[in-house]
């Protein structure tokens, strides 16, 4: 079982720099052909100063840190077991390239079902830019499977 | 882009579908590492294999970016208030995922006009992978 004592557990900040070439590599993996996400003139008509972050994208910012990496290590979580829940976001502005997204999360609840087959992790987190604006808030549930 | 208003936009159009192409494994490689997500369970046979898994299989994140297109193709980024998913089934190699959408509710959220959108990702034998919903605020 996760020790429910990790609940209210701050992670590291992770902190991620957002570049053009990440953010085209994203765009093809995931099949986007609007060029708002690909061609910085096509973006700028749009209104962006820069190509912005699709509406997923800020999930890699804890991946990319290691910050998940090491949540499941002190949860105990062992990766064959991990299954992605459930995701949210809420968006307050927009993250573009040039901006540095600090994600900051905290451990919001630990809980379990079938007499604890299943084990559930629920973390929120705060996605801020360089200015100290609020860009987006996450919200990610992980089940561990036994 | 021609953006929906609110006036014009009722509850339970249909937003413009999007088919995506089948899953495969070059697929997985390209979005594990565009994404941030190298967990091996999606990339090595061998790994899946040790952890009782058939084969690799889609990261939940891939399903919830196809559903993020299907919104950003109907209005701008900008836009988008909320958007909410839950995975509820494997996307395994070989699925074609259709992305649906539909208008559900019209409120007032925050100050502003908006839509609630009620997404599903489905593969091609009509399994439901991802649900959701987003909140999206229409001029």
């Amino acid at each position: 079982m996760i020790d429910k004592k990790w609940i209210g557990h701050e992670l590291p900040p992770a902190v991620l720099p957002i570049e053009r070439t990440r953010l085209q590599f994203f765009a093809k993996a995931i099949g986007e052909t609007d060029p708002v996400y690909t061609d910085v003139t096509a973006a700028r008509e749009a209104g962006y100063p820069d190509l912005p972050a699709p509406p997923t994208f800020l999930f890699a910012v804890e991946l990319d840190s290691g910050a998940i990496d090491l949540l499941l290590e002190r949860l105990e979580i062992p990766l064959p077991k991990l299954l992605h829940g459930e995701q949210g976001f809420s968006y307050h502005r927009p993250a573009c390239v040039g901006d540095t997204v600090t994600v900051r999360s905290v451990i919001q609840d630990i809980y379990d079902k079938r007499d604890g087959a299943l084990e559930f992790v629920v973390k929120t987190s705060s996605a801020t830019n360089q200015r100290g604006e609020l860009v987006a808030e996450l919200r990610t549930v992980l089940v561990c499977r036994h | 882009m021609t953006v929906p208003t609110f006036d014009t936009v009722a509850v339970g159009d249909e937003l413009p579908p999007l088919e995506c192409p089948p899953v495969n494994r070059t697929l997985l490689a390209l979005f594990g590492g565009a994404s941030g997500d190298h967990n091996a369970i999606h990339l090595d046979l061998d790994f899946a294999r040790k952890a009782g898994m058939p084969d690799v299989f889609a990261q939940g994140m891939l399903g919830m970016a196809w559903a993020g297109r299907l919104l950003t193709r109907w209005i701008p980024q900008a836009r988008l208030r909320r958007f909410d998913v839950r995975f509820q089934g494997i996307t395994h190699l070989g699925n074609g995922i259709r992305c649906t959408g539909r208008v559900v509710e019209k409120l007032e959220y925050e100050g502003e006009r908006c839509v609630r959108i009620e997404l599903q990702n489905t593969n091609q034998y009509g399994q439901s992978k991802i649900v959701g919903d987003a909140l999206i605020a229409l001029p």
